[in-house]
């Protein structure tokens, strides 16, 4: 089984949307390398006719009537938001200038 | 007034239903020893002083007015910080929720205070509940009331030393691998994580949600029945919630019989790693059930010795696809917005800044196990090794009615002992977790303290899914006759604070 090297952590940090230092991407390049060793073991019966389980219980899905009813206002909705204007989350630009 | 906080909460409520003492008397003996010995402990990230009064002096209106009041009626609570709380802040123990308030309750939230319990404030935590120590906090690490060098176990280590040191006669958990059975276990108290499914999730800060499940943590087994029973139950809101009746746990934690029952000793947990002294007081305990009338045999499952590599693979997963609504944008800390930076390097910057490195590595680890190429690998593979572990108790739970097995190979270590490997630290939950993947009940009690450093030793009880009543019924007995052969509960050879 593939160890994890310090490229992919930094590639995975990109994707999980964390910005590591250098010294957090070293140190959990070592230690993921440890854990991936050690969990590994699992794909020992990926080869055996098992089916798998994803939970506990056989979910379905849950629909409700489409109906108004009392909900949270929009300043109770915005209260914990970092910023907010006109009654709406205020974000950081998401598409670029160029 | 101190004999108060001494008091089960079944006394508690017996005692303010009675008249003998109100409910103003117990929250304030309670925030007195909060006040008295938390800076010490830190069990608590927030106390509400004025929410408890306020809610204390409800319940000794109702009972003025003649009403008649519930079975937890009055009665204190220290409440795991990863449940939301209309009003109160929530943090998970992170720092990207720092002075959150969130703007509506748990239905979890909703049903203690519908009971009239006394919500006391809010329990530190691991970091978004990832951690067998409490020392993932960012707001510090907690002190086991029996050693205040060593951990409380984790997550909910702030829950079980509340209770340890008498600062609630209840509090809530949340068990993911073991964050309530194994906190009980090295502090000396009782945890219950219930069926998954049967107490809602809904307002449970999410962290692994095939495996999170929401639990009493208590002194006493009958206290751990009469929360269970407060909590339970079928919620149209959350859409994993069981429609079915809850079992009747505080009638089988009074029955204190186990003749006839038959009760498995899992083979797999016991060998290399296992302490000498958590053995012994669990081969004691072993004894002590077949003293008092189970038929105990031998029971293999062999697949649990994959359990613990398969949940650091589902959990982290699941964690980092649950993990990405904290983005900076609609709650919680934002960082870098300055600067004409864009939304995706805010978040960012934001994650970075307010995750802590055992919420980092986990999401790093399951956005690895969730990567196409790894995928049928990893988390393919270990979602089989769960389909094989709920067949190793499906074919245990055909020969008995509960298995036994220590709830922690070791008892409570040293704080910072294991904090720089992740590995050692992950052993903590190793007899826990079988069941979080499987989704049925399990519960772990006192049972004595290990010869070599007088600590907690928990024993684990563990039940096919919504039978938690057998948990009770095999605890209750076991509690009674060791509280019988020590003379007094085992948490009164605690050293005090």
């Amino acid at each position: 089984m593939a160890g994890i090297t310090r490229e992919e952590v930094a590639h995975l940090a990109r994707l999980s949307r964390l910005e590591l230092q250098a010294e957090e991407l070293d140190h959990f390049a070592e230690q993921l390398d440890v854990i991936i060793g050690a969990v590994a073991r699992v794909s020992e019966v990926a080869g055996q006719d098992v089916p798998p389980t994803s939970h506990p219980l056989p979910l379905t899905n849950v629909m409700r009537a489409d109906e108004v009813r009392p909900s949270l206002t929009p300043e109770q909705a915005l209260s914990g938001a970092p910023a907010s204007e006109d009654q709406r989350f205020r974000v950081p630009q998401i598409l670029g200038e160029d | 007034m101190t004999e108060l906080i001494k008091f089960t909460a079944a006394e508690t409520a017996a005692a303010i239903s009675k008249g003998e003492v109100s409910a103003v008397e117990v929250a304030q003996a309670h925030l007195d020893r909060i006040n008295a010995v938390d800076e010490k402990v830190n069990a608590f990230l927030h106390v509400d002083t004025e929410g408890a009064l306020k809610a204390a002096r409800t319940v000794d209106d109702k009972r003025a007015r003649g009403e008649e009041l519930g079975p937890l009626a009055g009665v204190p609570l220290a409440l795991k910080d990863v449940f939301t709380t209309k009003g109160i802040p929530t943090t998970c123990g992170s720092k990207i929720l720092e002075g959150w308030i969130p703007p509506y309750d748990a239905t979890l939230t909703s049903r203690l205070k519908d009971a009239d319990v006394v919500i006391l404030g809010k329990t530190n935590m691991d970091e978004f509940a990832m951690g067998s120590s409490t020392e993932n906090s960012a707001y510090g690490p907690t002190g086991n009331p029996w050693d205040l060098s060593r951990i409380p176990g984790g997550s909910g280590g702030g829950s079980a030393a509340a209770l340890a040191a008498y600062e609630a006669p209840l509090a809530i958990g949340t068990d993911t691998g073991g964050s309530i059975r194994q906190p009980g276990a090295v502090t000396g108290t009782v945890g219950v994580k219930p069926t998954y499914g049967s107490v809602s999730r809904y307002g449970l800060v999410a962290f692994s949600s095939s495996l999170d499940q929401g639990g009493p943590c208590a002194r006493t087994v009958l206290d751990a029945a009469l929360l269970h029973e407060a909590i339970a139950g079928y919620d149209p809101l959350d859409s994993t919630s069981i429609d079915a009746p809850v079992p009747a746990v505080v009638e089988a934690a009074k029955r204190r019989d186990i003749r006839g029952m038959r009760i498995g000793v899992v083979k797999e947990f016991a060998g290399e790693g296992y302490q000498a002294g958590v053995m012994q007081r669990f081969n004691e305990s072993v004894e002590l059930l077949r003293e008092l009338g189970a038929e105990v045999v031998e029971v293999s499952c062999p697949s649990f010795t994959l359990a613990l590599p398969a949940y650091y693979l589902i959990a982290p997963s699941e964690a980092s696809s649950n993990l990405a609504r904290f983005d900076a944008m609609r709650y919680g800390l934002r960082v870098g917005d300055e600067g004409g930076r864009s939304a995706e390097q805010v978040t960012a910057l934001t994650r970075e800044a307010g995750f802590g490195d055992e919420v980092k590595r986990r999401i790093i680890l399951g956005t690895y196990a969730l990567s196409s190429g790894y995928y049928d690998a990893y988390y393919g593979s270990a979602q089989k090794v769960r389909t094989l572990i709920s067949r190793d108790f499906d074919a245990a739970f055909a020969g008995v009615d509960v298995l036994v097995s220590p709830t922690t190979p070791t008892t409570a270590f040293p704080i910072g002992e294991r904090a720089d490997d992740p590995m050692a630290m992950y052993l903590a939950d190793l007899c826990t977790i079988p069941s979080n993947l499987a989704g049925n009940a399990a519960m772990s009690l006192p049972c004595g303290l290990a010869p070599e450093d007088n600590l907690p030793v928990g024993l684990q009880i563990i039940a096919p899914a919504m039978a938690d009543d057998r948990l009770y019924r095999v605890g209750g007995a076991v509690e009674a006759a060791l509280n019988d052969k020590w003379g007094h509960p085992l948490l009164e050879e605690a050293p005090a604070l």
